[in-house]
């Protein structure tokens, strides 16, 4: 097989990797360890593999690993840190929406890509951002009131 | 009743004990345990729905690079076994091999590559040469039925393991059936009879990690399954079979799993997997894809109900006929047992006196039956509770008092728990709690039932309306199925827990633990939760029928109890008091006077490393001799698009009677999850077959679950009752709440149109041909 090397900077630290040519950018992270990055349909219908490239929410799925090249990615290894959990994470746990946890890594991702973007975003733009991560276990019930506590911790500047 | 407002951990919404690693993607599922030197498993499935393999060449295959092992008919165990994952022996034939000269659906298994990388696999399974002899398939209920129909297990191998019907020779997997009064003759006594058909759709659970397992080899020769499974322990005894070996020499390991919804109440991958590892020496993992889950894992089965009940006009309900036929599929493992409870958790919810129940499970040449959520009531609800409202619009009633004046209530009892057991007469019983009542009051004030509008008053293009439908399920398998948990002091006072209970995402860890600590005076993060592993923990029949808060928990609660009692036996010689004089309190052992008290984890180092040491432990094991059904009122309010027959849901309100609910935000969220399932389910999701068998959708977005755009405003209500027999009050709550979405949604849509639906999904065209046939 042909091997190639490409960087791109992970979580913060510029990283190399040797890929196959073929590869997606899913098998990339998880062959090296970076197992957050889940899968339910290696067709981008599902959202469990979402990681951010460049600020927004991609299937790494369908990314191909080449395409990662000299971006900047950001998995669910890379929120949060030891002690406590990025507030998108905090949210989720304390309103009950973590159920199976499968969708969980690729709704964070999602979410902080949108949040990133839109610090207090409307129904509609929750709605649009979220749309592509699908959650079987909650309904998606506690998955938007977590959504709206972020974006209301937002508005009030930060401050719970 | 008993209070549960002096609770300190029952009945509060403690943190779920998993969510911050889950939420961290913390390496915690199959697919992230796998070794990375495993093989990878390519199946070569069938392309026909029925057919015979003539011939099979495997040998180019073999020599493909990468290949370690083909397995297929010629080179396995062939000993009939049945996949569904329920108690032993099984009330299901034993119709399955783990390879077979026959294939029975498009998608059974053919043959198994095993290689270093799945696009080895893959291209191998391309080079196997199948010589089929094509059989004329079965994909209806009638052809099924029809004398002189193909058979589809011809087989003589097959046999059902305990006495219940079997007749493949007429592609009858199992048959049930009851009477109470005498039907005919209440059908004469009503004002009014009605005679209707409903039809259900195939559907499939679509939990967000497929199915996956991996199995490797200990170095004592052993074989140690991973699996995404519900039932490890029925697991572990079916593999045994199917690969002839002593159940001993396997290990089963439950980690957490992506969801389930009972599609993974079922052996389906781990047999290859354990032979594949044991002809190879290395670990084997097979996950299947997305098209693979939806055409070759279970499913929900499609059943035709044919419903007749008899009215007066004074509102009592004469007669109830129910003749229902369960698709199985090509395999019948749970066909008894769906059907069985297509009556058994639906007949009892009204006052009926005459009563007629006849059910068949059939086999078809189309994708296979399996356990899910809701498991024959969800089918059957969509027909009654829609007649329901049938009845009362013709009698001139509010549905809502129709129901009300007819529903079961507390200390009645009903033929059907006795009638319709699983494989042997079920459990008689007599209702405890039920807050039926005050769920539908509840339920209705939300959703604004008095304002509800009778269909002709509407007008325009868009039309709303208000649906209703009520339900009960069960709380276990009443003496059939147990389950047991194990509970340790460590030095610090802290305790494990071991359960082979099996957590699929339910949050039943959180909650076992919150019984336990309930019991113990202490709180739930002292407990180090391990669920579940054959090798580790005691048995559990795994997680199906609404059982684990009720069976296992009140394991666990006992177990807890024991450790309490063994706690102040110590507290006491260390107080010098006598046990009688003594409580526990915030992980203490005190004197009810309050004067005196010694922490848990000072009576733990002393027993552990002081004076008379023992370990401070104990193992329980708990049968029910009751399956008490929760209740639910759940209420919709729709859109529909008279001109397109487009149905939007605008609002959906479950009540819910799930005895205490143990961890109110963990009811609450099993019962949302369960209800935009049943949305989905009545909305959109159905299999669509190609007239050769073959699924046609298979991917999400050709079979189309909900997502959070569709989601509509869910609101739960949880209404207490105290159901004296479950721990700490408690019933089940994950499974009724899948039961509305047909019924209610369909009501609704009548109340807005006009228009009934009697076939699921409501798809726009559907709507809108019954809205055209309503205008005739
Ligand atoms: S695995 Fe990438 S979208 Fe489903
Ligand atoms: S929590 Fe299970 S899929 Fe979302």
């Amino acid at each position: 097989m042909n091997k190639k090397t490409i960087s791109f900077t992970l979580n913060g630290e510029s990283r190399e990797f040797d890929i196959d040519p073929n590869e997606r950018l899913l098998g990339l992270l998880r062959r090296n360890g970076f197992k957050g990055t889940k899968y339910g349909c290696l067709e981008g219908t599902c959202g469990a593999c979402t990681v951010i490239m460049d600020g927004k929410a991609v299937d790494s799925c369908l990314v191909f690993a080449f395409q990662a090249h000299g971006r900047n990615v950001v998995t669910i290894e890379g929120l949060g840190d030891a002690g406590t959990p990025h507030e998108i994470q905090q949210a989720l746990i304390e309103e009950g929406a973590v159920q199976c946890g499968y969708c969980t890594p690729g709704m964070v991702l999602s979410a902080k890509a949108m949040f990133d973007e839109t610090p207090t975003p409307d129904d509609e733009t929750i709605r649009l951002h979220m749309d592509g991560n699908l959650c079987r276990c909650t309904g998606y019930e506690k998955i938007w009131s977590a959504m709206k506590k972020v974006s209301a911790k937002h508005e009030r500047g930060g401050k719970r | 009743m008993t209070s549960v407002d002096k609770m300190k951990v029952v009945h509060h919404s403690v943190r779920k004990v998993d969510a911050e690693a889950l939420s961290r993607g913390k390496h915690l599922f199959t697919g992230d345990l796998t070794p990375a030197d495993a093989l990878h498993i390519k199946m070569l499935w069938s392309p026909h729905a029925h057919a015979r393999i003539k011939s099979i060449d495997v040998r180019a295959a073999e020599k493909m690079p990468g290949v370690r092992c083909v397995l297929y008919h010629g080179n396995v165990p062939k000993i009939p076994h049945c996949t569904a994952g329920q108690g032993y022996p099984e009330p299901s034939p034993y119709d399955t091999l783990m390879f077979d000269t026959k294939v029975r659906y498009v998608g059974d298994r053919v043959a198994a590559v095993v290689a270093e990388t799945p696009e080895q696999a893959l291209d191998a399974v391309g080079a196997i040469k199948v010589d089929y002899e094509v059989l004329k398939p079965v994909f209806d209920y009638d052809e099924a039925l029809r004398d002189g129909a193909p058979i589809i297990h011809d087989e003589k191998e097959s046999y059902v393991p305990i006495p219940i019907p079997y007749e493949p020779q007429k592609n009858i997997v199992a048959k049930i059936g009851m009477e109470a009064g005498d039907f005919a003759k209440g059908m004469k006594e009503a004002d009014f009879t009605f005679d209707q058909v409903f039809e259900t759709p195939y559907a499939q659970h679509c939990p967000i990690e497929g199915y996956i397992s991996w199995a490797q080899l200990n170095p004592y020769g052993r074989i140690v399954i991973t699996t995404s499974t519900q039932v490890p322990f029925h697991t572990r005894r079916i593999v045994a079979r199917a690969l002839d070996v002593p159940v001993q020499k396997i290990r089963v390991i439950k980690p957490r799993i992506g969801g389930g919804f009972g599609c993974k109440q079922e052996m389906l991958l781990e047999d290859v997997v354990a032979l594949a590892a044991l002809r190879t020496g290395r670990p084997v993992l097979w996950a299947l894809t997305r098209a693979e889950v939806f055409r070759s894992g279970r499913t929900r089965h499609p059943m035709r109900i044919r419903v007749r009940y008899g009215v007066k006009k004074n509102g009592d309900i004469t007669a109830i006929g129910l003749d229902l036929i369960n698709n199985t599929g090509a395999y019948g493992g749970h066909g008894l047992t769906v059907m069985s409870c297509a009556g058994s958790k639906v007949l009892p919810l009204y006052h009926v006196n005459n009563i007629h129940f006849d059910a068949k499970s059939i086999y078809t040449n189309l994708p296979v039956g399996g356990a899910y959520r809701g498991f024959g009531a969800t089918q059957a609800y969509f027909a009654v509770e829609s007649m329901i409202d049938v009845m009362a619009d013709k009698i001139g009633m509010d549905p809502l008092a129709f129901r009300k004046r007819n529903h079961i209530v507390s200390g009645e009892s009903h033929p059907a728990f006795e009638a319709l057991g699983e494989g042997k007469p079920g459990a008689p019983m007599t209702i405890g709690s039920c807050a039926l009542d005050g769920c539908i009051d509840k339920g209705a004030a939300e959703i604004g039932w008095s304002k509800r509008t009778p269909p002709g008053s509407k007008t325009g293009r868009y039309r709303r309306g208000i649906g209703m439908s009520i339900h009960m399920q069960g709380s276990s398998v009443p003496e059939i199925d147990m389950g047991a948990a194990s509970l340790k002091i460590n030095d610090d006072g802290s305790f494990n827990l071991n359960v082979g209970a099996t957590d699929l995402g339910t949050g039943s860890d959180t909650v076992l633990a919150q019984i336990a600590a309930e019991e113990l005076a202490t709180t739930t993060d002292k407990f180090i939760v391990y669920s579940s592993d054959t090798d580790m923990t005691p048995f559990d029949k795994g997680a199906y029928a609404s059982s684990t808060t009720y069976l296992t928990g009140e394991a666990v609660r006992k177990a807890a109890a024991k450790v309490k009692s063994q706690l102040i036996r110590v507290g006491a010689e260390i107080l010098r008091k006598k046990p009688e004089e003594l409580d526990v309190d915030d992980a203490h052992v005190v004197t009810k006077d309050g004067s005196a008290k010694v922490s848990y984890k000072d009576i733990a180092l002393r027993t552990l490393y002081e004076t008379e040491q023992f370990q401070i432990a104990a193992i329980e094991s708990h049968v029910t001799h009751k399956s008490p059904p929760p209740f639910a009122a759940h209420f919709v309010e729709v859109e529909v698009d008279m001109e397109t027959g487009k149905v939007r849901v605008i609002k959906y309100v479950a009540a819910v009677d799930c005895g205490t609910a143990i961890n109110p935000q963990l009811s609450e969220g099993q019962t949302e999850g369960a209800v935009l399932n049943g949305i989905s389910y009545a909305l959109t999701e159905e299999y669509r077959f190609d007239g050769m068998g073959k699924m046609m959708n298979a991917s999400f977005t050709g079979y189309n679950i909900l997502t959070m755009r569709d989601k509509p405003e869910i609101k739960t209500i949880l209404v207490p009752s105290y159901e004296e027999t479950g721990p700490f009050g408690a019933k089940s709550v994950s499974e009724i709440s899948i039961n509305g979405g047909m019924p209610a949604i369909a009501n609704a849509i009548y109340n807005a149109t006009g228009a009934r639906v009697y076939r699921a999904p409501f798809t726009q065209e559907r709507v809108w041909r019954a809205i055209q046939e309503s205008k005739k």
